[in-house]
């Protein structure tokens, strides 16, 4: 195997600056949002005492679940020996932590106080899994930056191999956390699963990896640098088996809850009557996020084309927003049992299913969270020697024969 | 260890609001020395001096006393200092905090100190509410819109003596 | 730590030192409720555990007496936004599916012993005191909202909107959570929870008192009649109990 040269791109087309332009349109959007829902109070937004976390918060957590998944790459690399994956490396840790970025952005401003970060991130209560997310968190940033470190200077390369480990470890317990900020809500029926934190897992597998390949065609393309077939095959397959396996994981959570009968109402209400949230979990999970991209990665049309993955790359983003919506949102919609067995009213909304119309600035600050990772990126890859100055195949497979 | 690390970051935090006030010394000094209102009592719970260096201080200690503990005594509680400061003026008009006429806000206003009592607290006593100014968005200044100088904090530190 | 050496002295010689006994004399001869006031500057312990029972039996369809008196005490005025408007404590009707029974009970914070709400909270805002109330520490509150998901029985609001001239012993604000405060400042001072004292009023559905103190009306009570956690399933061990359910 040849000796893989890295270089920063020269960032200096119209596109390049285009698209710069276009992420701080989108983070001015989400800073003036945030700015406007602060300042009048959170009346303003689609959030209620029932509905209490938000569009804001799909995006977030989204976008934190990807980021461990985004670090996929490095981890095959580094953890499991895989030496196909070494020149994608660097990339696959500057993405993990700039989706981190975006999403823990997305947290912050939606915060009722976002003016007390500074007690967020002084007093800890232990108990608290978000506490512990928090620090989780700002390890993950921690440890996966001296990974990359290890990576681009040659000097502490000899750590490389115990980073990667460690920000392998780091970025399970970092999703299992997140998961778990759901599964600890024992009250709340749509929540109460062991299987939120795999799951969880298997969901960051397959978004990190979806925006990992998309950011990886746009440089390549637009950079003109070359992208051999022997790396592209190997991420489409890899997205079809986490997407596959997300598919499982769904049905087996499904199963699982239609087993216990006390969650039969809330399995009836996500499969069957949820409205929205039954079409979001059906056309947006089911077939757009899973069934069309398992058929454009393996069908026998799509099989070769570039085209079809980055499509289905962009449709498990969309299907991964909707998974989000269905469990964060669908969660509470559906009605706290009090009296189980007894119909329930009061001024409260008791016993009624919540709806939830999100506003446009919550919308635009979940985007501008989006907008900052990827802005990250673009200017990473022109500050650093990030990505390979070719991934012809002849340099990214090891087994290959000219 | 937790508050250990709470205490020194205030401390630091608040060396750097000293440094911020000092960095920004402007030259022609005319900012005149804020007018405190005079409150309804004769003598405050401690000195003048304490109270205008460590009022925080024992605010703070007295908050988490009360909220965490429920000891409810009188001399260190915002809602003393606020009965017996906060006055109605001769037209039987009451300051909101942020504007000059608050006891509160005299001072904070003229150092481009922010705080961050009266987003919960009521900024007078209940027997006032509903008389005076009516509800105005609050205003809290912050450090960069504040014209604070040398002769400014010397002049603060001579007020009311 | 706990001691406050800047105590207000004068004030506990006023009291000369004995606590005041508050109570509530509904008829000649009969005492509803005896709680003793605690001294100012004593903090509190957790050999109290302040509690309430609900007998949902006396509690009137349509009444509305304690949601009235709650929203006034701490003023909780709303916007006309239901959806969004502050309510620490609401009346729920139960229609019992098979037999259509209907009845009526008021519902707010339970004062959990195991608070989920505490548990879950990052900066630790959300917090038990020593005798069982559990409050939101609003200096530390960043509005995170976790405790709204965890608290099993709804009982939390979110401050949505601005909020002016505020009651002195509930200070709320715009960016914060809130939820029934047991009205610590009157139980503080040895007095009943506004609502149970609306309630004494007529339907006299209502009784709160110490849990730990087995000679308490609300302990005799709970002897003998016993008492239901809401969701008692989930383990929680809350303060408050109901009757008829
Ligand atoms: S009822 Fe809800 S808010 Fe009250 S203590 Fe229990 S979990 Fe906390
Ligand atoms: S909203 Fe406030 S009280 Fe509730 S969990 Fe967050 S910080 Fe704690």
């Amino acid at each position: 195997m040849k000796l893989i040269r890295y270089a920063s791109i020269d960032g200096n087309s119209n596109g390049y600056w285009g698209l710069m332009a276009l992420f701080a349109a989108f983070i001015l959007a989400a800073l003036g949002s945030s700015y406007f829902m602060e300042h009048n109070g959170h009346y303003v937004t689609g959030m209620t005492n029932q509905i209490v976390w938000g569009l804001p918060h799909v995006f977030a957590v989204f976008l934190i679940v990807a980021a461990s998944g985004a670090l996929n790459v490095a981890s095959i690399a580094s953890v499991f020996n895989k030496k196909a994956y070494k020149p994608l490396t660097r990339l696959s840790a500057l993405l993990a932590i700039a989706l981190l970025m975006g999403g823990l952005i997305v947290l912050v401003l939606d915060l009722g106080r976002p003016d007390r970060l500074i007690i967020a991130a002084t007093i800890y209560n232990f108990k608290s899994i978000f506490a512990w997310n928090m620090i989780l968190y700002s390890g993950f940033i921690g440890i996966v930056g001296v990974y990359l470190w290890t990576m681009m200077d040659e000097t502490v390369n000899k750590f490389n191999r115990i980073a990667g480990i460690s920000a392998f470890v780091w970025r399970l317990m970092l999703t299992t956390g997140t998961g778990s900020i759901f599964g600890f809500l024992v009250a709340r029926q749509g929540y109460d699963a062991a299987i939120m934190a795999p799951m969880f897992i298997i969901m960051s597998f397959a978004f990190g990896l979806a925006f990992f390949i998309l950011v990886m065609f746009a440089t390549y393309n637009g950079t003109g640098r070359e992208l051999g077939d022997a790396i592209v095959n190997r991420m489409r397959n890899l997205l079809g088996i986490f997407v596959a396996a997300i598919l499982y994981f769904f049905l087996v959570f499904h199963l699982t809850n239609l087993y216990a009968t006390e969650h039969h109402g809330v399995e009836a209400f996500i499969l069957r009557d949820g409205g929205v949230f039954t079409n979001l979990f059906w056309i947006g999970s089911i077939i757009i996020g899973g069934v069309v991209p398992l058929l454009m990665v393996y069908g026998p049309f799509c099989k070769k084309s570039r085209k079809a993955l980055a499509v289905a790359s962009v449709l498990v983003i969309i299907g991964g927003l909707a998974s989000m919506y269905v469990i964060i949102i669908g969660g509470q919609a559906y009605p706290l049992q009090l009296f189980p067995g007894m119909e329930v009213s009061s001024s409260f909304f008791d016993g009624v299913v919540n709806t939830y119309s999100p506003t446009l600035p919550e919308l635009m600050l979940g985007l501008g969270g989006v907008a900052l990772s990827l802005i990250i990126v673009t200017l990473a890859v022109k500050a650093l020697d990030l990505l390979p100055v070719s991934l012809a195949d002849s340099v990214a497979d090891p087994h290959h024969k000219d | 260890m937790v508050s250990w690390f709470q205490k020194n970051l205030q401390k630091s935090m608040l060396a750097v609001s000293v440094l911020l006030l000092a960095g920004s010394v402007n030259v022609n000094a005319e900012v005149a020395a804020p007018v405190v209102p005079k409150g309804k009592g004769e003598q405050c719970v401690e000195p003048t001096g304490e109270m205008r260096k460590n009022h925080m201080e024992m605010l703070k200690h007295q908050r988490d006393e009360t909220m965490h503990n429920g000891i409810r005594t009188k001399k260190h509680a915002l809602k003393e200092c606020i009965s017996c400061h906060v006055q109605a003026d001769d037209k039987g008009q009451v300051a909101r905090f942020g504007e000059d006429g608050h006891f509160c806000s005299s001072c904070h206003n003229y150092a481009g100190v922010n705080v961050d009592c009266f987003q919960c607290h009521a900024d007078r006593p209940q027997e006032l509410i509903g008389k005076g100014h009516k509800i105005k968005p609050h205003h809290t200044a912050n450090f960069n819109d504040a014209s604070v100088n040398k002769e400014a904090l010397q002049a603060l530190s001579k007020v009311s003596k | 730590m706990k001691t406050d050496n800047t105590t207000d002295t004068s004030k506990r010689k006023f009291l000369g030192g004995a606590a005041a006994v508050a109570g509530i004399t509904i008829a000649p001869g009969v005492l509803l409720q005896t709680v003793q006031a605690k001294p100012d500057d004593q903090a509190v312990s957790n050999k109290v555990r302040w509690g309430m029972l609900i007998d949902t039996n006396k509690c009137a369809d349509g009444c509305t007496d304690c949601v009235t008196a709650c929203n006034s005490e701490h003023g909780l005025a709303g916007h006309d936004r239901p959806e969004t408007d502050t309510q620490y404590i609401r009346k729920v009707t139960l229609k019992d599916k098979q037999t259509g029974h209907v009845k009526t009970l008021p519902v707010m914070c339970q004062h959990c012993e195991t608070a989920p709400c505490a548990d879950v909270c990052p900066t630790g805002a959300s917090f038990k005191r020593e005798d069982g109330i559990v409050l939101v520490d609003k200096h530390i509150c960043i509005g995170c909202r976790y405790c709204m998901m965890a608290c099993p029985y709804k009982a939390r609001s979110f401050v949505h909107e601005d909020v002016y001239d505020q009651k002195d012993h509930t200070p709320r604000g715009k960016g914060t959570v809130e939820s029934c405060t047991m009205c610590v400042h009157k139980v503080d001072k040895g007095e009943n929870p506004a609502c149970v004292t609306a309630c004494n009023k007529e339907h006299k559905a209502m009784y709160f008192g110490d849990l730990n103190d087995a000679n308490s009306e609300i302990s005799k009570r709970l002897k003998e009649h016993g008492g239901k956690q809401i969701r008692a399933d989930l383990g929680l061990n809350p303060g408050v109990r109901y009757q008829g359910v």
